[in-house]
């Protein structure tokens, strides 16, 4: 398989296993297949992600943590003519920015949004996430998540999805290589549907923090499927 | 040059002085006393083909203004004091990344939740930093509805020129008074390149704006090139204005409003035959620590008086470093000083 255009030929800072790494290559490619990469500006957030622009091959900024869709509105609003995504953590979209990420949906701003969700805080050392689950132990919950004590988990999907504003919405997974076939066609009908100008596009990605999940990573590619894609289902929540 | 005189109030007219300035971009969030502002924004952005939006927080409003400024345009957001707290994280954020924009602020009265009456209890914030990091923002203090458009004007262009954000520190008086003032007609906005600006990377290499900075030694060599770009605001931009200063018994220092109000207070001790001066800074960073010091030579007093606990003061008890008494006259929580008050002040101390 080719190398995409859009994507640096550098080593990795990433874990082994880990699904960041994958998700990348699948943006990239979904850029190339469009011919889109000298239009696009990308929003990289604060995060394992961090620093996205060293991979990317393709205009880039950063924002503070959370508030990645809002610099992405300002970008797009002034250069509608631009590709605009951002790229975003749980912990970036699902708690320090959950106002940024409902309001750019609500307004239904015309950008695509690449949401990946491992359940953990990568980045500070594997603390909890809204998107941890029931009995998940983490570093801030290392008897488990209590839903008594720390609530349940956030289903950021289903809740943006009654949104008018949003126009597609698609969780899907990369922890196996037909689910990262699948998660191909999901990035790639997100920025079409930006390309064409329909309006908010998210995807949500399943996706493997070995390290912090403490696993081998085909443990942690297993748990995707039995335990997370449970509670998380995969799929098209939402297209118009 | 034709002039245009009209009736505005301080806050529109800051927004004119924005629009004049070629800004393509406003966010904002409302709060008293700057709303007129954000409304003006909508309505002229929306004439003009610029791009206007109403933002979910003030933590989003600074946000959408990073990501139009990095995209190339001229942007600018507004607020009050609590609000402008929360762009605090922002601001921080634009002046890492070398991004020019104009930040608004009509203070009110303080801390928390305060009032909606004026005060210039943000001092300290907009000169010392505010946000996170070692920065400095260009401050300039306009003292009537003319130079809120002057200003602002101004503040676009030192913001470009500099790459670096710019604030207008008004209050809740200067925002919401109704005063005339002129248009000119030939106010023609610099244009500055942008060789830095994200626009699609089409014929070119891509180009990456961030404040992030790992490689050993990178942020600290990123540092210094700052702090030698604000040697050289300070040494090029730092403006105010001196009134009867030179022979004078007592000099009054004074910024924005209250320098208006001091003003006539020096009006009246002058008519009186008392040798009282004003020195007005405009840019409050860089602050004319010049300007005061020579002063010393005529001067042994100086009277700052603000709408605060006593801000300012401590710069120009730096500026004077010894060679002069400095004394201070306050009040806070939205109180305004008269004319009276200050004149009384001046009287006890001659
Ligand atoms: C305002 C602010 N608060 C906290 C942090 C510290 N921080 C950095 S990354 C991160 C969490 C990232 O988690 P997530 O978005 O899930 O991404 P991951 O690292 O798991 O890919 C936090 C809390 C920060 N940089 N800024
Ligand atoms: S900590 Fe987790 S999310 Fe971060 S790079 Fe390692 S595996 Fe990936």
């Amino acid at each position: 398989m080719p190398n995409p255009a859009s994507l640096r030929m550098v080593d990795n800072h990433y874990c082994a296993g880990c699904g960041h790494g994958i998700i990348h290559r699948l943006v990239c490619e979904a850029i190339d297949e469009y011919g889109i990469r000298e239009r696009v500006i990308a929003v990289a957030p604060v995060g394992c992600a961090v620093i996205a622009y060293d991979y990317w091959d393709f205009d880039v900024t950063e924002a503070a943590h959370g508030r990645t869709p809002a610099v992405a509105t300002g970008i797009k609003r002034v250069r509608p003519g631009n590709i605009v995504f951002t790229y975003q953590g749980d912990g970036d979209l699902a708690a320090i920015g959950t106002a940024e990420i409902v309001h750019a949906a609500n307004r239904g701003e015309n950008i695509t949004v690449i949401f990946v969700n491992n359940g953990v805080y990568g980045m500070t050392g594997g603390q909890m996430a809204p998107t941890t689950l029931a009995g998940q132990k983490t570093s801030t919950t290392i008897y488990g998540r209590s839903l008594r004590r720390e609530g349940y988990p956030l289903k950021i999907l289903e809740m943006l999805a009654v949104l008018p504003g949003v126009k597609y919405a698609e969780r899907v997974a990369v922890n196996s290589s037909h689910e990262v076939l699948r998660a191909k066609r999901a990035i790639s009908k997100a920025f079409k549907m930006q390309i064409d100008g329909k309006g908010f596009s998210i995807v949500e990605v399943l996706s493997m923090c070995p390290t912090y999940w403490g696993m081998t990573p085909i443990q942690a590619a297993d748990r995707i499927k039995n335990e997370v894609a449970t509670f998380y289902p995969l799929g098209v929540i939402k297209s118009c | 040059m034709s002039k245009n005189k009209v009736l505005m109030c301080g806050n529109e007219a800051c927004g004119e002085g924005a629009v004049i300035a070629g800004c393509k971009f406003y966010a904002g969030y409302p709060i008293t006393p700057q709303n007129e502002l954000i409304s003006y924004m909508a309505k002229r952005l929306n004439e003009t083909g610029g791009a206007f939006v109403q933002a979910e927080s003030e933590l989003a409003a600074i946000s959408m203004v990073f990501g139009a400024s990095a995209a190339g345009e001229r942007a600018m957001t507004s607020s009050s004091s609590p609000g402008i707290s929360l762009k605090q994280e922002g601001i921080s954020y634009l002046a890492a990344c070398e991004l020019p924009c104009v930040i608004v602020n009509m203070q009110r009265g303080g801390p928390g939740l305060g009032n909606i009456a004026p005060s210039q209890g943000d001092y300290f914030q907009s000169v010392k930093g505010g946000g996170h990091g070692d920065y400095k923002l260009i401050v300039l203090a306009p003292m009537s509805v003319q130079e809120l458009l002057d200003l602002t004007f101004l503040a676009f262009d030192l913001a470009d020129k500099y790459r670096n954000p710019a604030l207008i520190l008004g209050d809740g008086l200067l925002g919401q008074m109704m005063e005339p003032l002129t248009i000119p007609s030939d106010m023609q906005p610099k244009h500055y390149d942008k060789p830095w600006a994200l626009t699609g990377c089409r014929d070119r290499a891509p180009r990456i704006i961030r404040s992030l900075l790992l490689g050993e030694g990178a942020l600290e060599e990123h540092n210094r090139h700052m702090q030698e770009k604000f040697r050289t605001i300070k040494e090029t931009e730092t403006r105010s204005q001196s009134f009867h200063t030179k022979d004078a018994d007592i000099i009054l220092v004074a910024y924005g409003s209250v320098a208006r109000i001091a003003k006539a207070a020096m009006e009246a001790a002058r008519a009186k035959g008392l040798k009282v001066g004003l020195i007005r800074p405009i840019t409050l960073w860089p602050f004319p620590d010049k300007t005061i010091e020579d002063s010393c030579a005529a001067t042994k007093k100086f009277l700052v008086v603000e709408m605060s606990a006593g801000q300012m003061v401590e710069d120009v008890r730096l500026a004077v470093n010894g060679k002069a008494k400095v004394e201070f006259y306050g009040r806070m929580g939205g109180g305004i000083p008269c004319e009276e008050e200050i004149l009384e002040r001046v009287e006890a101390l001659l």
